[in-house]
């Protein structure tokens, strides 16, 4: 047991942060209420530089061009991105979940076709999965494929696609099969979204905020050989997505905590509340929660990089992450008093609190909800009998 | 980056879980609980036997066996003697030892004052005064007291039968406290007067450090004892724990043990390096984990229904325990306040 990095992993985090503090635009790092503020190309811009720079894509096999890094880099990667304030590369759902799927379920042209252009930000992917009818139980997917000669007709809405307004590709589960029920019958596909009967209608949520999409496709033909493995496996196939997803997730969820405890500390001071023991008490409760997430995480890395699979462990941190930075966001707020409604020019930061209170309610629904990861931790980790 | 323990590490809680498994079961240690002395002073023996009181052990190995006694709720002196005992001797003591810093509104290891005086006449040193909340001390044989002596506080060993020892009625009976009374008794001097505080606070960083790794083994047993009686328990003809208004609270315990799991070995590691933010990891793990166990007992107190509130069933020896733990050298109140001025000020 060793909580220092390895010589390596140092030198791997002094560079990023030379990285960071060289190219990072400055007005990046300033507090802005809205996730959409800075222009789709320049975010690509930036995604550019960090492959030019080789930190997309740092745990990709080098045969794939990725880095062929340990997990650890990954997590010190996540942990420094998050800190220093930086948006995300533009590929993230591509990096994190259809890229890992299509190395493993894809065949030789579809790994060509797909993997370079997701480092480098060129490809954008986004995820059709959830539908209106379709949420946490997943597997009742009803976006309906009937094989038609060469292609597969398709006909159906998904739902919550972050990305999905700029994406060029969708990782898409349908039902292949109506005979069959629930996990199979499935199919998944990689569809091309400039293709006829593709529409993308952005979905404004909570915060006023359109970061998610709806997308609708009607008679979308998709040829035979973009199904991702077997017709009729897309739900071993979900299941890799998924499970990558999970995988570093938590260092990501915990730096983007661990960012939004720092504006906490800095608004207290702020505001002049760093004397009032009824903050304090607060605050270092909630310090508590971030402390015990980032050494959760170092535990499961460790886990990862010994069995190569993230396990069901990434439940823990997403359940307490998401209720955590519900607590610290309504914590903000409450600090400002009678403005903590206000959140235009006149607001504290220019409603960058009320921003990010509305957008946490969010946190306990997207990626699974509370509900279901709490089934999870008492069915896999506890062993607790079903619950239906 | 590396957060696992070694094969050596994982070979020793086996050895100490299978050994405490069978040595005291539940219904021993309950019945230990319940008795006049509180243990069996046959297994301190054993403990040396086993290396539990080995001097090259290090705080990773110490926590493994923590958390092993918290499980098991290990009724010995083995906690007082090895983390409030040694760093004060400088190393492990050979019999029963424990610590007498408190007196009546010092009850804290860094209060550093003390109206027990030692004196130095021809023939040695020799100790009066009266402390209290002294932890296992009626199975001790010496007592370390905390002293006052001109050039400031100092350690003075005494053997407990040369000092008048009252019990304490506290909740917790697998850990009891009492009150010792000096009346110029003889005494050696183990630590130097104005050198005590440096001692205390080393203690007080291995102490913490301990028992939160204790509150996690506390945190283990109470999920399993919960999880094992909402599989078994039949209600409406279901299991029990098929019901989510059962299932997730249990749920709940899992995700908040593996929080302080995580927090109680970093900060035992924190210990042994001398890590800068030792005193915060320790004050960060300690209130997690003593949090966590109060709240664990208590949820799975509910899960077990009126079982769980007997005196019969085992439960409430770990929920008075794990009270024990969050109270000790400070509260839950004064160890955030602890945090809140290392972020704040």
């Amino acid at each position: 047991m060793d909580f220092r990095d390895t010589p390596e992993e140092a030198e791997f985090r002094t560079g990023l942060r030379a990285f960071l503090a060289r190219e990072l635009p400055a007005d990046w790092t300033a507090r802005r209420p809205h996730v959409g503020h800075h222009p789709f190309e320049q975010r690509r811009a930036w995604s550019r530089a960090l492959f030019d720079a080789g930190y997309a894509g740092l745990t990709w096999p080098k045969e794939y061009g990725g880095g062929g890094k340990p997990y650890s880099h990954q997590a010190i990667y996540l942990e420094e991105i998050g800190r220093s304030g930086a948006p995300e590369h533009v590929g993230v759902i591509g990096l994190g979940m259809a890229g890992p799927t299509i190395m493993v379920h894809g065949t030789a042209k579809q790994k060509q076709k797909h993997l370079a252009g997701i480092l480098s930000g060129d490809t954008i992917f986004c995820q059709g999965f959830s539908e209106p009818g379709s949420g946490s139980d997943l597997a009742s997917v009803s976006t309906r494929a009937e094989l038609d000669g060469d292609s597969y007709v398709v006909n159906g809405q998904k739902v919550w696609s972050s990305w999905a307004h700029v994406a060029d590709y969708c990782i898409l589960l349908t039902r292949s099969d109506p005979a069959e029920r629930s996990h199979r019958g499935l199919t998944y596909f990689v569809l091309d979204m400039h293709t006829p009967g593709v529409e993308v209608r952005p979905l404004r949520q909570i915060t006023g905020d359109p970061e998610f999409n709806e997308i609708f496709l009607s008679d979308v033909r998709i040829p035979v050989e973009d199904v991702l493995d077997a017709p009729g496996n897309g739900w071993a196939v979900a299941m890799t997505t998924l499970l990558n997803e999970r995988g570093t997730l938590g260092f990501a969820l915990t730096a983007h905590l661990e960012h939004n405890f720092l504006q906490l500390l800095d608004t207290v001071k702020e505001l002049g509340l760093a004397g009032d023991p009824l903050v304090r008490d607060r605050v270092a409760g909630l310090y508590v929660e971030l402390e015990g997430l980032r050494y959760t995480n170092f535990r499961s890395l460790t886990k990862l990089m010994k069995t190569g699979i993230p396990g069901p462990e990434g439940s823990v941190a997403k359940l307490t992450w998401s209720e955590a930075n519900q607590r610290l966001t309504s914590v903000a707020v409450d600090l400002l008093g009678a403005d903590a409604t206000l959140d235009g020019a006149e607001g504290f930061w220019s409603g960058y609190w009320q921003f990010q209170q509305l957008r946490s309610r969010g946190n306990t629904i997207e990626a699974g909800t509370s509900e279901v990861l709490r089934n999870i931790i008492a069915e896999r980790l506890v062993g607790l009998p079903r619950s239906r | 980056m590396d957060f696992a323990f070694s094969e050596e590490q994982d070979l020793l809680r086996d050895s100490a879980r299978s050994w405490l498994a069978q040595r005291y079961p539940l219904h021993r240690m309950a019945e230990l609980a319940d008795s006049d002395t509180g243990w069996d002073p046959a297994s301190w023996r054993e403990l040396s036997e086993l290396g539990w009181l080995d001097d090259d052990l290090g705080m990773l190995e110490l926590a493994v066996l923590a958390e092993e006694a918290g499980y098991a709720l290990l009724p010995a002196p083995w906690w007082s003697s090895i983390a409030l005992a040694a760093p004060v001797l400088g190393a492990g003591p050979d019999r029963p030892t424990t610590l007498a810093w408190a007196e009546p509104g010092t009850p804290y290891l860094l209060d550093a004052t003390a109206t027990t005086s030692a004196a130095e006449d021809g023939t040695g040193w020799r100790l009066s005064g009266t402390k209290v909340r002294v932890p296992d001390l009626t199975m001790a044989e010496q007592v370390l007291v905390v002293a006052s002596a001109p050039g400031g506080l100092g350690v003075w060993r005494v053997a407990a039968a040369d000092a008048q020892i009252q019990p304490t009625s506290a909740t917790d009976l697998t850990r009891r406290l009492a009150t010792l009374i000096l009346d110029d008794v003889t005494a050696e001097q183990v630590c130097v007067p104005g050198a005590a505080e440096e001692r205390l606070l080393a203690v007080r960083r291995r102490a913490g450090a301990l028992l939160a790794c204790e509150a996690v083994g506390i945190m283990q047993r109470a999920l399993d004892l919960a999880a094992e009686h909402a599989k078994q328990r039949m209600q409406f003809g279901r299991p029990i724990g098929s019901y989510q208004a059962v299932s997730h609270p249990i749920a709940d315990i899992y995700t908040a043990l593996s929080l302080a799991r995580s927090l109680a070995y970093r900060a035992a590691w924190a210990v042994d390096g001398a890590a800068d933010d030792v005193d915060e990891a320790v004050a960060v793990a300690h209130l997690s984990a003593g949090e966590g166990a109060v709240r664990a007992c208590e949820s799975a107190i509910q899960a077990m229904g009126g079982i769980g509130f007997t005196w019969d069933h085992p439960l409430h020896r770990f929920y008075k325990r794990a009270q024990a733990i969050a109270a000790f050298d400070g509260t839950a109140r004064s160890r955030r306040a602890e945090i809140a001025a290392a972020l704040l000020d």
